[in-house]
């Protein structure tokens, strides 16, 4: 991250007023609510279906839309660029004498800058749509895609106003948006030409619709003698009926309604009360989206149908706004579409603001893995222009196994002078910042594997190869022993291949899918060499490598011979509660009776319960062992710490680790687990830097003695 | 049907659905509220009905005798001064209390967007199911304007606080007429 980028987040972070207003509203209930009794897995099959079939064809579509529209008196123009959109509604402007526009809401004009454009044509244009107005008064870009305005508080508003109207407003909501409304009114009657978006293209029939709440749209679309749609490509659907999924989709993932106030379906230029045509003309533009059709990968960000949910539930967004995560599109998607509509280079900085916690993919009514398309992204950046110098030697450390352990063995007697209670609380000079909100957990003197050689293993008949991952093996290492300890109480021999080494998840997350695959290859075969029943990990990131990204990362580097071994890996890989609750169903493992209830609230780690589905699992084998769950708010929302995350974007990181640190302090629970190491390191640390008597324990220490 | 369809209505913003069973006793109603909404010929209070099927039931000119400012022809300054528009509806949909306006008339458009009360009337019979029954009744091919409406004008634009009346109506009141044919 640049350092002027640190700068803007820091910035954003001062400002909590955007924060604020989405803990006010609420969004997963409301949408939870506006989605009763509807099916929305299958709903959004169907809507991605409609749209990465229309993707496949983008140009097709456009001609179909043309002849139709064409067909009904509506002048169609397929714009290839932003400038030769941008100089089609300059010509009718001058063909027409246009001297007023109104506009109500559409990206794609945000998009092409146009009213900056016709600015300079000498044209004024006008946004009618509230949000839109308020940012137009106050010279600035939306920060939200719906809505633009959320960022600024109603006294803000009155100011920006007050200063328009000229005499002095107060701050109410509902007295601002009637000076609005007188005040846009006359701009309505006066303009001589109307802006509209569309929310979809029919080719079918060569309709428009226009989705909004306000009634702007029904204005501009009928009071300017002339009418001209701006549309992207991606808003062609074939047919008539496939606007039905989107409109019940739309408005429940938006704003949490059932239906738009006004939903309009324009098929043609309609008469005037006094009996002449309106003109309409339809823009579609391309502007790199036939190009991002052609891409295997990026395709499926055409299936967006800008509700901007992925915006709602995302924990970095509510704290930088859309003034720092995106540019005209915000927000996840908005970083996707900011690199192939405004080219690769702006979205550098943005694609590192995500954390991957996968919030967003769980929402699309698109069914669009946005995760994965940033991470894509990173990896192209990376492949072109590669890592920072001193990330990729980390990197190459990392993935250089004897280096690598000698270091973290070193680093356990360097800390030596730092390390109280397991824990360092100040890092000296520019490592401070490191330690200010978190405490850092310490290297263990004994590395897992070496204590692990001291453990006698039973002869068994099964057997379970244990993958420690880095923290469990050198800064947990007491885990490792829990873990072996009750498995063994299973009847299962515990296997360590000594040969095991990072993951690879740090390596796949910056995007460096090469030395990904190299660490599955590493790993791979040290796996499987004991012919295990089970391969044991207890980290929810290891356990995503293991369950499903070696195999995709081996196959993305084209390295397939190796990913029959993968398979193999994944088929027998279970997260340590995941097996220790079907060994209590088998009643392999018997808890034991009349120990006494402990409280805990349990985090889901973003990669446990998103990337591999495990969230059930562990609260079952915790119950059984003895501990009453008390159910945190937003229990699986990210930390903060996202492996390196929490280093590149320390300030995020430390905003994200407080709200959840509130959240756990709120169930007055005595302990807080989590199967990830990652986590525990931020929680952990989080609560002892605060002082918090609320402890943070793996739940396979809190299970040691708990069973028969 | 009619009773999901008023629930849903009545939950979409600013919105009340009356029902009568006869024509007539949906005229006086509306009478009664020209009365009460103090209509009069003058700016900012007239009332506006559009062309509608139910204008073939009653004497239009003898209802305009009894309340100066109501007006059966609806052109853009009149509406831009309206108190009323009063515009009869195609379909009701009871999924999202949502009707189906065939708007490619542009009186329907000006006597229902511009004001501040829209009186809706409705058939009780014609509402149907949700927006794919919909899409077997009214298609782009015969109606070239087509405007779903769902509640009253409405914005959270500022502070995510609900605000009702923003371009458009601020009240909406849906008149359900049961004996009343499209």
């Amino acid at each position: 991250m640049t350092q002027d980028m640190t700068k803007v987040v820091q910035k954003a972070l001062k400002n909590q007023n955007l924060a604020g207003i989405l803990d006010r509203w609420d969004y997963p209930t409301a949408r939870a609510k506006a989605y009763e009794g509807v099916d929305f897995q299958a709903l959004r099959n169907k809507i991605a279906d409609i749209k990465g079939g229309a993707a496949d064809h983008l140009m097709d579509l456009a001609q179909t839309f043309k002849k139709n529209a064409e067909a009904n008196g509506v002048k169609v123009f397929i714009a290839k660029s932003a400038d030769e959109a941008k100089q089609y509604i300059a010509n009718l402007c001058k063909e027409k004498s246009v001297k007023k526009i109104v506009k109500s809401k559409s990206m794609a004009t945000e998009e092409i800058h146009l009213n900056h454009f016709l600015e300079q044509q000498g044209i004024d244009s006008d946004e009618t749509d509230l949000g839109e107005w308020i940012c137009q008064l106050a010279h600035q870009t939306p920060s939200h895609m719906v809505m633009p305005a959320l960022h600024l508080t109603k006294e803000e508003v009155s100011d920006l106003f007050a200063q328009e109207v000229k005499r002095p407003l107060d701050n109410d909501i509902q007295k601002l948006v009637k000076v609005a409304r007188n005040e846009i009114r006359e701009k309505f009657f006066a303009a001589d030409l109307g802006i509209s978006g569309a929310n979809m293209a029919i080719a079918e029939t060569g309709t428009i619709v226009i989705c909004t709440n306000e009634g702007n749209a029904r204005l501009v679309t009928t009071l300017p003698k002339v009418h001209v749609a701006l549309v992207g490509l991606e808003k062609l659907i074939p047919n008539y009926e496939d606007a039905a999924p989107i409109l019940a989709a739309l408005p429940r993932s938006a704003t949490s309604q059932l239906l738009t106030s006004y939903t309009s379906f324009i098929s043609a230029p309609t008469p005037d009360e006094n009996g002449s045509i309106k003109e309409l003309h339809v823009v579609l533009m391309d502007n790199n989206r036939t190009a991002m059709a052609a891409d295997p990968k990026f395709k499926e960000a055409l299936q967006c149908i800008r509700c901007a949910s992925c915006l709602n539930v995302c924990p970095v967004y509510r704290l930088v706004t859309g003034h720092v995560f995106g540019d005209i599109y915000t927000g996840g998607i908005g970083t996707i579409l900011t690199a192939w509509f405004n080219e690769l280079k702006s979205a550098e900085d943005i694609q590192a603001l995500c954390i991957g916690c996968d919030k967003c993919k769980d929402v699309c009514p698109g069914k669009i893995d946005i995760p994965a398309l940033i991470l894509e992204l990173r990896h192209r950046t990376t492949q072109k222009e590669g890592l920072s110098f001193i990330y990729k030697s980390a990197l190459q450390v990392i993935n250089n196994r004897k280096v690598f352990h000698s270091m973290l063995r070193a680093a356990s007697f360097v800390q030596k002078p730092f390390v109280k209670d397991g824990f360092i609380r100040h890092l000296p000079m520019f490592l401070s910042n490191l330690s200010e909100y978190r405490s850092l957990p310490s290297i263990a003197p004994v590395a897992f594997r070496d204590i692990f050689k001291t453990i006698k293993q039973p002869k068994c008949s099964e057997k379970a190869v244990f993958f420690a991952g880095c923290a469990i093996d050198f800064v947990y290492p007491k885990t490792g022993q829990a873990i072996v300890t009750i498995l063994n109480k299973a009847g299962i021999e515990v296997v360590f291949p000594q040969d095991q080494s990072c993951c690879g998840i740090p390596h796949w997350g910056s995007g460096s899918f090469d030395m990904a695959a190299d660490a599955a290859e590493r790993n791979i075969k040290p796996l499987l060499e004991c012919n295990p029943d089970y391969v044991v990990v207890s980290c929810a990131s290891c356990t995503t490598a293991l369950k499903k990204e070696w195999a995709e990362v081996l196959h993305a580097e084209k390295r397939d011979d190796l990913i029959n071994d993968a398979n193999k890996v994944a088929e027998k890989t279970y997260m340590f509660t995941e097996l220790v609750s079907k060994l209590i169903k088998e009643k392999r493992l018997t808890p034991k009776q009349g120990v006494q209830i402990s409280e805990l609230t349990y985090h889901d780690s973003c990669h446990a319960k998103r990337h591999v589905g495990i969230s059930q699992e562990p609260r079952d084998a915790l119950s059984a062992a003895g501990y009453h769950i008390t159910e945190m708010k937003e229990c699986d929302t990210c930390c903060g710490m996202g492996g390196s995350y929490t280093v590149k974007q320390p300030d995020i990181s430390m905003q994200m680790l407080k709200r959840k640190l509130e959240n756990i302090e709120a169930t007055g629970a005595q302990f807080v687990s989590a199967e990830c190491p990652g986590c525990l390191i931020q929680l952990g640390g989080g609560l002892d830097k605060a002082g918090s008597k609320i402890k943070a324990v793996h739940p396979a220490e809190l299970m040691l003695d708990k069973f028969e | 049907m009619f009773e999901n369809f008023k629930q849903r209505a009545e939950l979409s913003g600013n919105t009340e659905v009356k029902r009568f069973e006869t024509t007539p006793s949906a005229l006086q109603f509306i009478e009664d509220l020209l009365v009460q909404e103090d209509i009069k010929e003058e700016a900012g209070s007239y009332a506006l009905w559009a062309q509608s099927p139910i204008l073939s039931s009653f004497d239009a000119d003898s209802m305009a005798s009894r309340h100066p400012g109501l007006y059966f022809k609806v052109d853009r300054e009149l509406a831009k001064n309206a108190r009323i528009g009063i515009t009869q509806l195609e379909w009701g949909l009871a999924e999202t209390g949502s009707m189906a306006q065939d708007s490619t008339n542009i009186e329907q458009r000006l006597a229902s967007a511009l004001s501040w009360i829209h009186v809706a009337i409705l058939p009780t019979t014609k509402i149907i199911a949700d927006i794919p029954a919909l899409m077997g009744k009214m298609h782009p091919k015969n109606n070239k304007y087509i405007t779903l409406i769902t509640g009253a004008s409405k914005t959270a634009d500022i502070e995510r606080v609900l605000a009702i009346g923003v371009h458009g109506p601020e009240r909406l009141i849906i008149v359900c007429v049961d004996d009343l044919q499209s």
